[in-house]
């Protein structure tokens, strides 16, 4: 199963607007373990890069301050339906994650 | 049927350890992006130090043209929906800080060409205080803040 859940829809004005939600713990590193007393270790996505049709749309830099299992949106020109955006993610453990979704 | 869905990923998140693992296992690739990630700035205890580490500078421009949406009381400190617009020209980038959060700098976005100047996320807040949004647009750094108050009870303000 993906981490991404993304959705892009195409609106009469001609912008894109692309909605992502992340599956992921996004630990700060100031938390403690009620079970163990041990602090849970930092944990949270970095970086989120959005591709269409090769071309960035945009770069996010996340810090721990980020909510758990994030959120995203924003909105772009210049597509159409039927295009493909590409979502990647990568946290500070060095795992990462990337989708795809058609832009409708 | 959507609440249907939410439902089942929310499910589906509780088992996100073991699915970061299983990513480890296949999917990396080394990233050379990732240099780029600015720690100093994420690392820094004040607003002026992570504003200066990340831009430069401290020079911010109060505007009016930034529009901050954000609760005026969010009652849960994890979960503060933000979400950020500004009709200035040639915005080049969207940093969201949380001036009484222990390192203040949340997040940065950098915008391609054809992206709108709208930004919506959601963040942690530590406690009361103001969500400070800064664009970066032809060189110059513009903010505009605005005060959320976060009650810990959850029982409502």
């Amino acid at each position: 199963m993906s981490s991404i859940k993304m959705r892009a829809t195409l609106g009469d004005n001609g912008v894109t607007t692309v909605k992502i939600l992340i599956s992921h713990p996004m630990d700060t590193g100031l938390v403690k373990d009620k079970k163990t007393g041990k602090v849970i270790p930092a944990h949270f996505i970095q970086e989120v890069v959005c591709e269409h049709n090769g071309t960035n749309v945009l770069t996010a830099e996340w810090g721990p301050a980020i909510s758990k299992n994030p959120y995203l949106s924003f909105r772009f020109k210049g597509a159409k339906a039927g295009d493909a955006i590409k979502v990647n993610w990568v946290d500070n453990q060095g795992n990462s994650d990337s989708s795809e979704a058609t832009i409708k | 049927m959507t609440s249907m869905k939410r439902r089942i990923f929310l499910k589906g998140s509780l088992a996100t350890g073991a699915i970061g693992m299983a990513v480890s296992a296949g999917l990396i690739t080394p990233r050379m992006a990732l240099a780029a990630w600015p720690k100093e700035a994420f690392d820094a205890t004040s607003v002026d130090s992570a504003v200066s580490s990340l831009f430069g500078s401290t020079a911010l421009t109060g505007s009016d043209k930034i529009k901050i949406k954000a609760p005026d009381i969010a009652e849960n400190g994890a979960v503060v929906p933000i979400s950020i617009e500004t009709s200035i020209d040639g915005v080049e980038s969207i940093s969201i800080i949380a001036e009484k959060n222990a390192t203040p700098l949340t997040s940065s976005f950098v915008l391609g060409k054809g992206t709108e100047s709208y930004i919506a996320t959601r963040i942690k807040l530590g406690k009361t205080g103001s969500v400070i949004a800064v664009v970066k647009a032809g060189g110059k750094l513009y903010s505009t803040g605005k005060e959320v108050k976060v009650t810990i009870g959850g029982c409502g303000g």
